[in-house]
């Protein structure tokens, strides 16, 4: 391991980069899991309860599929905005400063 | 439309082969290292690179493929559409800004950072492969039938015709003109599809209960406004759901755009753009898959003899784009249609090619001491073998679903290379055996089984009865693959596993902060 890598391994005790990964990784996977269980739940209803999907939204030709499927779409940008918005605004700056740190 | 040539057709495509060709030969002045070669020098923005990731995946497949679906079975396309996007936020959650610190000019990079270089980049140049060409498959057959339609060129003149212009392209321009032409076609493609949708809308009093109301009317039944016959089965549901999800997350050619943006910032914006604009082009897409029900369906002209769509089923929003907007507008989406293609067909070359000469030759073959002119020949070669083999096989595959064979794609990169990906990142007890041994098996598994699946076992070879009887083979093969991995990795007591496992820490600091990533500063 040269020393570069050592001053990276020395970083990974930084109670910082501690503090930023765990944060940051729990916000990731929050909306992952958001994400899969909102789309296998479309996936499973597609499945097993097709009836339902294809049932008659108030009476008309629309089906309840239609706007669960497309919910499923929306969601997915949403999802995505959250983590743009919340990475950018909470934790640019502090990778940005251990970054700092860790060449001075 | 008649079997007389379609002059506002040929001018529109001309106008845009030109215009391509401008792009390429500002870009190829561009293009002078392997940097630039490979990842357009990392000047692309954010907002660019969601632009040509939204056009990289806003397919011939998507456009044609998709709307076709949906004109044939309605609602079951819509499935297909979903899955495909959902697996954008999935690569944004957990690995676009770990791939843009770790990465350079492709995934291998990133899938190798901390192991033997030639096994996993081998494999990965392997997996890379199958994708690329089944992917180009798909693309191939998508183009060669608009031609044909347009032009009444046979088939197999019409699959070489985009076979030389993405040769063209990436030769020359390398990804600087790929990017570029990426993102001149996004914007006219999500330009002609709001408009053909607004077209439909418009016809219906902007109601989209009105517009269904007339498709169910058509179509006699309202079967096609929940799901039908497509997903037979809930295993080959919850298979293609898993292929389509985190197949994105493993497409070779996707994965390189994260290598154009100069850093995790921009890599981060710009996934959220291409969700928005892909999101956005699946809802109009299927607006336009109805609107073809009701304004393509109903009109004799636009059908054969037999009753089936004039030139192949993809073509149902071809043939909107006749009926909403005339002989000129018609022109001008299938000129459109004809640039995703090429567009595509190209970032898909270049991502192959990149494979062969970046991880192949140069860190495989020449460990990594090869110089960069001896490189970029072999770039350049690997893109005439490639575009040869392509349109072999495009012509081969003639009468392929194109939705369907992306589909297959997908499954390969999600039982290959998103395993291997996923686990190299974030699991410090992964060992070089434990990803190649576990990618392989994903590798294989996925693609013999999808040989021996209905599509290509019944439909390609001819056998009365599939041997795997399901759709899709990611809901086996992708578990398998991390199974691998994970118990591989586990009884690996090779010298080689101490090293892989002590270069998890410093790996994981530079994929979370970015020191020492490939930044703008050395572009």
């Amino acid at each position: 391991m040269d020393a570069h890598e050592q001053a990276l391994v020395g970083l990974a005790d930084d109670p910082r980069y501690r503090r930023l990964v765990r944060r940051r990784s729990r916000l990731g996977w929050t909306l992952t899991a958001l994400m899969l269980v909102a789309y296998f739940g479309f996936i499973l209803l597609v499945a097993f309860a097709k009836p339902l999907l294809a049932r008659p939204l108030a009476g008309g030709a629309t089906s309840v599929g239609i706007p669960i499927g497309l919910g499923v779409i929306l969601l997915a940008i949403a999802l995505t905005g959250v983590y743009v918005r919340r990475v950018n605004r909470e934790f640019d700056r502090e990778v940005d400063a251990l970054a700092r740190g860790f060449r001075a | 439309m008649n079997g007389a040539t379609n002059w506002p057709a040929i001018a529109m495509f001309a106008g845009f082969v030109a215009l391509t060709l401008a792009i390429t030969r500002w870009a190829a002045r561009r293009t002078r290292t392997a940097d630039d070669f490979y990842a357009a020098g990392g000047g692309i923005t954010g907002f660019q690179n969601g632009l040509a990731i939204a056009g990289d995946y806003m397919s011939a497949a998507s456009f044609l493929g998709i709307s076709a679906q949906i004109f044939a079975d309605g609602y079951d396309g819509l499935i297909y559409s979903i899955g495909f996007l959902v697996g954008w936020p999935i690569l944004l959650f957990l690995m676009a800004e770990r791939l843009r610190n770790l990465g350079r000019y492709t995934f291998a990079d990133v899938a190798s950072f901390r192991f033997a270089q030639t096994p996993v980049r081998t494999l990965a140049a392997a997996s890379t492969l199958m994708v690329v060409l089944f992917y180009l498959i798909a693309q191939m057959v998508g183009a060669g039938q608009l031609i044909r339609l347009l032009f009444g060129l046979p088939y197999p003149y019409a699959v070489a015709t985009v076979g030389v212009m993405m040769t063209l392209y990436v030769l020359f321009g390398g990804m600087l003109a790929t990017t570029w032409v990426q993102i001149v076609k996004a914007v006219l493609l999500l330009g002609a599809a709001t408009f053909i949708a607004g077209a439909v809308l418009w016809r219906f009093g902007f109601s989209a209960e009105a517009l269904f109301a007339r498709a169910v009317e058509v179509k006699g039944t309202r079967a096609i406004m929940g799901p039908g016959g497509f997903i037979k089965d809930p295993v080959s549901a919850v298979s293609l759901g898993l292929a389509l999800m985190f197949g994105t997350a493993g497409l070779p050619h996707i994965l390189q755009r994260f290598f154009t943006v100069p850093d995790a910032r921009a890599a981060r914006t710009s996934v959220l753009w291409a969700t928005g604009w892909i999101g956005w082009f699946y809802l109009l897409t299927f607006v336009i898959g109805f609107g073809a029900i009701v304004l393509v369906g109903t009109e004799p002209a636009y059908l054969d003899p037999a009753g089936g769509l004039r030139g192949g089923g993809n073509m149902a929003a071809v043939h909107l784009a006749h009926a909403v907007g005339g002989d000129l507008f018609l022109g001008f989406v299938s000129a459109v249609a004809f640039a995703t293609i090429l567009a595509v067909v190209a970032g898909l070359t270049l991502s192959g090619a990149s494979a062969v000469s970046h991880d192949l030759y140069a860190s495989v073959f020449r460990r990594g001491r090869a110089d960069q002119a001896a490189e970029l020949r072999v770039s350049r070669i690997t893109v005439l073998v490639l575009a040869v083999v392509a349109i072999g096989l495009g012509v081969l595959f003639e009468r392929q679903n194109v939705a369907f064979m992306v589909s297959l794609a997908f499954a390969l990169a999600a039982s290959a290379n998103f395993p291997v990906l996923l686990t190299s990142l974030l699991w410090r007890g992964c060992t070089t055996r434990g990803v190649v041994a576990g990618g392989a098996v994903g590798l294989l598994l996925a693609l013999g089984l999808t040989i021996l699946s209905p599509a290509i076992w019944v439909a390609v070879l001819g056998h009365a009865e599939p041997v795997f009887p399901y759709g899709s083979p990611a809901i086996f093969s992708m578990p398998a693959a991390f199974l691998t991995i994970w118990i591989v990795s586990l009884i690996d007591r090779s010298g080689r596993a101490a090293v892989d496992r002590a270069g998890y820490l410093p790996q994981r600091v530079r994929s979370e902060t970015g020191i020492g990533a490939v930044g703008a500063s050395s572009h």
